[in-house]
């Protein structure tokens, strides 16, 4: 070993040789010397603390493909998919009974387009591809743009220069109750969405005003121009209204809970109006109920017996319950929607505990979330968790992936939910529903008549509005299907959604028999 | 593909426990299969012949980098080599991947940084005379720096370098190295508190024009490693903690302050509220990655092209995106080894300087591969800093090659130190009581 560098070596090693230099290692007394051992040890914790990093990065890493890969893939601005479409031509879109929603097109030069043979009927569970991607469209485009035909298909394509089909959807959504709850809602703008309780599936979903997918283009600038009343707006999920006296079901619910035993002999007085400091409730158009209990008080939708109810509710087990029925939370989707919402505390008001308690108030829920606490009323307290989509098919009708009925949660107890139901079956039994009592088979609903403000002013009766609402499924005993409806502006529940639930019903068993 | 990825993780796995000579060379078998399977990729892909050349050249320099390094110097840590080869070998590939062109200017960049590199240890090894220049490097730093955010052109909103003769240079990348040296000089030399004060100074110093030039992210890692080495220097945690929450205010005040802060900030929260403008290069980065899942595309099935700047700042979206999220989270691994390594290769110098020297230059690595691979995945705030050894940018790549082999020199010093130590030991055992190494 060369000399040259083992004197300066030397000279760094005797450095550390404490009785000639006090360690030159910086030290508030000069006197005592550091260890190897002590140095080290900031060292090591250095190390750990940058390894932490990199772990942290390897596990946020691992929580980025397995939490946030799917929806990224979703987003709508993700254009990675769309390279696919240099070798795969969009997926076919089914409804349950076989018609085509979004098919696409390719001519003999290769040019494809893509069309709705049902123009604005599915405009917004389908969605649509120009403009922007929405409804299924959107939250599928990876299954469309992805080809799991066989591998002879694929060589056939090949060979001849053609593009692979992607996969298709087929839906839970029958096109004929689409259809006549389409036709059915007529010229409200408003929402229909018509479910199984039992399995979750949704069998329509209707929003108006809609627009035509297949000219989206060139109707654009109309379609979201201010005064247009948001047609591209999916209201069955993402609009949000005051649910009116469909609520009262909740504070019946839990009076339920907080008198197990004696719940059927409350009773209550309605003399047509309910004043608690200066807030008055009336009963609808000035009826006095008279003597009435609970069954009674839904029945006829009483107001003032729901706001007495309402008053003498533990107010934080009511709050409890409402997030248990899913306000201000999420709610099992699979296409954009607007969470509900719910605020009654120990604090409020008896004037804000009395309105909200039959439905007013800031309450505020989508259709959709009303036809999932219906749907869990029916099937005995359990809510299904809701689907569109039955299964994906290759092009060869071979089946890719299933959609089964899962439980999502247990909203209530079968024993809850049958009380319920006797007490919504009692509405259309010479409630405010009964012109539903003559289809052939058991209906249970309940009627709302949503007011609101058209202008944001409170307390100017002459700027109110109403919307009409109807929550209800049919043959009570099994139930078959849970609709529900809002007709905006349309007035009572009796006025306008009631006779389009009926329609539904009557599509559905129409188509049934065969 | 996604099968070698596999097989070359429970590779990288093992080598932290074991220091096999076999298990090297299996790593190096390893690097030059992953080397060879994705360049016959990329020529079924491309076809075109100058590629069989191009591999072949590639294939030349990773061996003679092995060997040279292997027998020029038989004491240097092999695990820092070989991740270097593999670092590089990746890069090799991605960037031909996305642009051939590039990818021959990021060859020859290399090629030379090596070549200059080799000499490094051997300058360390002879030349005594570095641990004492310290203000020369201070000076020399905040001038460059200074140079730099009066006179640099301004690209995509920051000052970073100039051109000269052709060649465009960022030179905070030399001085990340020139700083190391300069702090680990003045804080080696310590012993008052006002010695703490004035390095202090220095290093803020160096922080404020990297912040005045808006290069951010570098600005980041010379506050960073300047903490790390003060904590190690004075193992007073009490510095850590006030630097980390002095760090904290000036992170709070630049969010005020400046507006490019802000929009870092912002579109770190929420890339889609503006993803046509600012946010869009984060949601590709985050698209590419959620593309790639953890299998990854393959080469050329992928469309990483679609970020801004890939080349530079988002090359471990790239990956992710084509080679898949277990390539990624090896290439995280092989970042962190080479961490531990550095630390390690600190821990056993006996020379304050040099300890200092490693573990600073160590940092600096190690703060650069998090900033942006968390930038990448929107796990911190994007701050557009290279991956070391990866990207591609000459100035990066250069400066990168330069402080692995300096590390390198000096755990050759250190292997000297120790057999020097022996010869000591020989000689003069017993005369009187001295340091345990």
């Amino acid at each position: 070993m060369n000399r040259d560098i083992d004197i300066p070596e030397f000279v760094s090693y005797q450095e550390h040789k404490p009785q000639h230099h006090p360690d030159p290692e910086l030290e508030p007394k000069k006197q005592k010397p550091v260890t190897k051992k002590q140095r080290n040890r900031t060292y090591g914790r250095v190390a750990y603390l940058f390894s932490a990093m990199f772990l942290a990065l390897v596990g946020y890493m691992v929580y980025f493909n397995v939490r946030l890969t799917d929806e990224l893939r979703a987003n709508p601005n993700n254009t990675k998919m769309d390279e696919q479409k240099q070798y795969v031509v969009r997926g076919t879109i089914y409804s349950a009974d076989g018609e085509i929603l979004a098919g696409t097109n390719v001519d003999t030069d290769g040019n494809e387009e893509r069309v709705y043979p049902f123009s604005n009927v599915f405009a917004h569970v389908v969605g649509y591809t120009t403009n922007g991607k929405t409804g299924l469209e959107a939250t599928y485009n990876t299954d469309l743009l992805t080809s799991n035909t066989s591998i002879i298909e694929r060589v056939d394509k090949g060979v001849n220069n053609e593009k692979v089909r992607g996969d298709s959807l087929i839906l839970t959504l029958d096109s004929r109750i689409q259809q006549a709850a389409c036709n059915a809602l007529g010229a409200y703008r408003g929402a229909v969405v018509v479910m199984e309780p039992s399995t979750g599936r949704i069998l329509a979903m209707v929003s108006k005003p809609d627009f035509d997918p297949n000219s989206m283009a060139e109707n654009w600038d109309y379609l979201i121009a201010e005064d247009a009343n948001s047609p591209l707006l999916n209201r069955a999920m993402q609009g949000l209204y005051p649910p009116g006296s469909t609520f009262k079901i909740l504070p019946a619910l839990e009076y339920i809970r907080e008198h197990p035993d004696d719940y059927m002999n409350y009773a209550w007085n309605c003399e047509g109006s309910l004043t608690n400091g200066d807030v008055t409730i009336n009963c609808f158009d000035g009826e006095v109920h008279g003597y009435e209990g609970l069954l009674e008080s839904v029945q006829h939708s009483c107001n003032t017996s729901f706001a007495n109810i309402g008053l003498g509710l533990d107010l934080d087990r009511f709050s409890k319950l409402c997030d248990d029925f899913l306000f201000n939370s999420k709610l099992p989707a699979f296409l954009p929607y607007s969470s509900s919402s719910f605020s009654l505390n120990a604090n409020s008001s008896n004037g804000e505990i009395m309105t909200t308690s039959i439905g007013q108030g800031d309450t505020l829920v989508s259709p959709f979330h009303m036809a999932l606490i219906t749907c869990a009323i029916a099937n005995d307290g359990v809510l299904m968790n809701p689907y569109m989509v039955e299964r994906i098919e290759n092009t060869e009708g071979v089946k890719v992936s299933e959609s089964k009925p899962i439980k999502y949660r247990q909203l209530m107890t079968a024993q809850e939910a049958s009380v319920l139901k006797s007490y919504m079956q009692s509405v259309v039994e010479g409630g405010t529903a009964s012109s539903l009592w003559d289809l052939g088979y058991t209906v249970a609903g309940k009627t709302g008549s949503a007011e609101y403000e058209v202008d944001g002013n409170t307390g100017e009766e002459k700027s109110m509005s109403t919307h009409s609402w109807f929550i209800g499924f049919s043959n009570v005993e099994d139930p078959d299907i849970v609709v529900s409806v809002i007709a905006e502006d349309g007035g009572t529940g009796r006025s306008a959604a009631v006779p389009i639930a009926r329609e539904i019903f009557e599509t559905y068993y129409a188509y049934r028999q065969y | 593909m996604a099968i070698y990825t596999f097989q070359s993780y429970i590779v990288f796995s093992k080598r932290d426990e074991e220091d096999k000579e076999f298990l090297f060379l299996r790593q190096n078998l390893m690097m030059f299969m992953i080397h060879f399977i994705a360049y016959v990729n990329m020529y079924l892909e491309m076809e075109q012949t100058e590629l069989i050349f191009f591999y072949g050249a590639q294939f030349l320099y990773l061996a003679a980098t092995l060997v040279f390094f292997r027998n020029l110097y038989p004491r240097a840590s092999k695990l820092v080599v070989n991740h270097m080869c593999m670092l590089i070998s990746i890069g090799f590939i991605m960037i031909t991947r996305l642009s051939y062109e590039q990818s021959i200017k990021q060859f020859k960049i290399v090629a030379i940084s090596t070549a200059v590199a080799l000499l490094v240890p051997l300058i360390i090894r002879k030349v005594r005379i570095l641990t004492r220049w310290t203000w020369l490097y201070a000076a020399a730093g905040i001038g460059l720096l200074a140079l730099v955010a009066v006179a640099a052109n301004e690209i995509n909103g920051a000052r970073l370098g100039f051109s000269i003769a052709g060649v465009s240079v960022q030179p905070s990348e030399f001085v990340k190295i020139i700083f190391v040296f300069c702090v680990a000089g003045m804080l080696g030399k310590a012993k008052s508190f006002k010695d703490i004060v004035i390095t202090t100074c220095v290093a803020a110093l160096h922080v404020l024009i990297l912040v005045y030039s808006t290069d951010l992210g570098s600005a980041l890692i010379f506050f960073m490693t300047y903490l790390v080495m003060l904590y190690v220097a004075t193992r007073n945690s009490l510095y850590l903690a006030a630097g980390l929450g002095a760090g904290s205010a000036a992170a709070v005040l630049a969010y005020k302050l400046f507006y490019h802060v802000k929009v870092r900030v912002q579109i770190w929260q929420n890339p889609f509220a503006d993803y046509s403008g600012t946010g869009y290069q984060i949601a590709q980065s985050m698209f590419a990655i959620a593309a790639g899942s953890w299998f990854g595309t393959g080469l050329f099935q992928g469309t990483p092209d679609n970020i801004p700047y890939v080349e530079q700042d988002f090359m471990f979206a790239a990956i992710a995106e084509e080679l898949g999220g277990i390539f990624a989270i090896c290439l995280i691994l092989i970042c962190m080894s080479c961490y531990i390594m550095f630390v390690n290769i600190a821990m056993r110098l006996s020379n304050r300087f040099y300890r200092l020297v490693a573990l600073g230059l160590g940092t600096m690595y190690a703060v650069q591969v998090f900033l942006t691979v968390g930038g990448a995945m929107k796990f911190i705030p994007m701050t557009g800093v290279t991956l070391p050894l990866v990207s591609s940018g000459g100035s990066s790549i250069l400066s990168t090659i330069l402080m692995f082999s300096i590390i390198q020199g000096l755990y050759i010093v250190r292997e000297d130190e120790e057999e020097q130590f022996e010869r000591f030991k020989e000689r003069e055992l017993g005369s009187r009581g001295f340091y345990e190494p």
